[in-house]
């Protein structure tokens, strides 16, 4: 029988002599380096900060209006964004609609990136019929418009917010399925995979420590851009009745309900589509510098 | 005493198949390929990009199923292990393989890279990464190296890292594909000599696959010439370069760069021509369309090879003939 390598006692402790930066920090380096980046990351994080804390920020009750103050313009004396038509804070009422606004933004995307992440890893590393079952069942649901599909499905489920999420969910499934069914294809190829195997790894092993890692760059770049579009769309969804029921405040619904006054008061009018406006485009921006953080140099 | 690995008549066949999934047709990548590899022995196989070299290592390992064919290794067949079975033969044959940047996770550190072999046969992490840190050390590479990741070495510190995670299984074979083409000339000498080294420490066999014939001839005892997937020649090393028999071993070593002149086999004429589709091979011997002696009984007949002086086969219809 062969001697193998003894293990020195020195070798024997294995905490690294020095760490690599991680991703984490490379994505934090490349915010810093861009100004935009950092400016729209300031903002989001502001505004999900203060929608977070509504409670302890909102000056006034969203749902219990005043009838005196009805239909205040911006920037009066006590209520900044002005009043709905029956009196309500818009302040208070941006900031706790931005809760479900955020929920409905951010909820679909992370449940697609789970889903989508998972049968796009399996139909890429697996290939062959898994591939062609996988991804051809998803290119069915890819080939509706997203906003009708969305449309289609709330109209069915029924009005909540619930089920905006959901409907929102499996519009984003399929396009970030295709992005981690390539990027699993590419990854599957590398001779590391190979050698994984040859040294007796099996399929889950392979897929955990290997192929996740590689592709979590690009799958997390991709699904962080999405969070803008998918906002969009859940808030286009509660435009159109689809998601809360009155009282209850939310960004998309409050647009609707706000446009009775576009001849009264137009900039009240335009709040809350300057919020989606504002949120979209920052996770748009910060995802951007994250593309380049996540940029593997080999 | 019986050879540590015995490989019968492996083939590989890919199949091509059309637009509608019916197969048309086949890539007769390895065809029939037999070879004995002695405990502690080199086996070098060289041949042109293309011939099936690779496709070979794989086939041993069964990272590609054969079609036909036995791989016997202490006794038993490879290809009919399953499970369990395989797991434990796959350790005891290890690969090193071709190109440094692909083989090691860009996104572990060098080893963790080392450690993962370990780990995949249930070895505990910390266990996997102390005795990891033990093997890079006998590739020369120290900690600092180790806990970086893999982009901030070089490709020899690659292929090095790439020989400690094969050697880390205890394996008895260590297949090295290509291993050190990629590779600056300088830094193949040095990955060359570790592997030598490395050799005699841990008692290996090695496969040595390459298209660099000095390479093969600087590290094997035998060697193995293949053209289009078929064995053309085999036999010791010294035999081969000293009286190459087969007129593509001969192509071969007069192509190859050398500064010495007086090497016999150095007046042959050099290859002319393309290598041949292996999606349609030349009929009989697949070597006539390029060789300078074929004659009709060439495209009828297929060679096998036949034994010239002991150990020395040759795959030539015209063996003897030829001066």
């Amino acid at each position: 029988m062969s001697t193998h390598a003894p293990v020195s006692a020195d070798v024997a402790i294995v905490r690294p002599a020095r760490r690599e930066p991680s991703a984490w920090t490379l994505a934090l380096q490349a915010l810093i380096r861009r100004k935009a980046a950092l400016a729209a990351l300031i903002v989001l994080l502001a505004i999900v900060l203060s929608c977070l804390l509504a409670p302890l920020l909102s000056p006034y009750d969203p749902v219990e209006g005043q009838v005196r103050d009805r239909l205040l313009p911006v920037g009066s004396a006590g209520h900044w964004l002005g009043t709905d038509e029956q009196g309500r804070d818009l302040l208070s009422r941006m900031l706790y609609g931005g809760r479900l606004s955020l929920l409905s933004g951010f909820a679909p995307v992370v449940l697609a990136t789970v889903i989508g992440g998972a049968l796009g890893i399996a139909a890429g590393y697996f290939g062959g019929l898994a591939n062609t079952i996988i991804m051809r069942s998803l290119d069915v649901v890819f080939s509706f418009p997203a906003i009708l599909l969305a449309i289609g499905i709330s109209a069915a489920l029924g009005p909540g917010i619930v089920n905006i999420i959901i409907s929102a969910t499996v519009v984003f499934v399929p396009p970030i399925a295709r992005i981690a069914e390539s990027a699993t294809k590419e990854v599957a190829k590398e001779e590391y995979i190979e050698a994984a195997k040859s040294s007796g790894a099996d399929s889950g092993l392979i897929i955990r420590a290997h192929v996740l890692r590689n592709v979590f760059g690009k799958l997390f770049v991709f699904s962080t851009s999405q969070i803008g579009g998918c906002l969009v769309i859940a808030s286009g969804l509660s435009f159109l009745g689809l998601g809360v029921a009155p009282p209850t405040p939310e960004w998309g619904f409050m647009l609707n309900n706000l446009k009775q006054l576009i001849f009264i008061h137009p900039v009240v009018t335009v709040v809350p589509g300057l919020f989606i406006f504002l949120t979209s485009l920052s996770v748009n921006l910060v995802s951007d510098a994250l593309s380049d953080a996540f940029d593997a140099k080999r | 005493m019986a050879p540590l690995l015995e490989v019968k008549d492996l083939g590989k066949t890919f199949p091509i198949r059309n637009l509608f999934g019916r197969t048309k047709g086949g890539v007769s990548a390895v065809d029939r390929v037999s070879f004995t590899l002695g405990a502690q022995g080199t086996l070098g196989i060289v041949g042109e990009s293309g011939c099936g070299k690779s496709t070979l290592a794989r086939l041993l390992l069964r990272l590609i199923e054969p079609d036909t064919g036995e791989v016997i290794y202490r006794g038993r067949n490879i290809l009919e292990l399953k499970g369990g079975e395989l797991k434990a033969v796959r350790r005891r044959l290890q690969m090193v393989f071709q190109n440094p940047y692909s083989s090691l996770d860009p996104r572990m550190t060098v080893v963790d890279n080392v450690a993962f072999s370990l780990r995949a046969n249930g070895v505990p992490a910390e266990e996997a990464r102390a005795k990891s840190y033990g093997y890079l050390e006998s590739v020369g590479l120290s900690r600092t190296h180790a806990d970086r990741l893999p982009g901030s070495l070089s490709g020899g510190q690659r292929q090095r890292v790439a020989i400690a995670r094969a050697l880390v299984l205890h394996p008895e074979i260590v297949i090295a594909d290509e291993a050190v083409s990629a590779l600056d000339k300088s830094v193949q000498a040095q990955v060359l000599n570790l592997l030598r080294d490395l050799k005699q420490q841990y008692e290996l066999s090695l496969i040595f696959i390459s298209h660099d014939l000095h390479v093969v001839e600087y590290m094997s005892d035998e060697v193995m010439v293949m053209y289009l997937g078929r064995v053309v020649e085999k036999g010791p090393a010294a035999q081969i370069f000293a009286r190459p028999a087969h007129p593509y071993t001969r192509a071969l070593i007069a192509s190859a760069p050398n500064m010495e002149d007086d090497r016999v086999g150095s007046g042959a004429p050099a290859l002319t021509g393309e290598l041949p589709s292996p999606l349609n091979p030349p009929s009989g011997c697949r070597f006539r369309t390029r060789c300078p002696y074929a004659v009709e009984r060439c495209a009828h007949e297929t060679p096998v090879l036949c034994e010239r002086s002991p150990g020395h086969e040759v795959a030539c219809l015209l063996d003897g003939q030829i001066s």
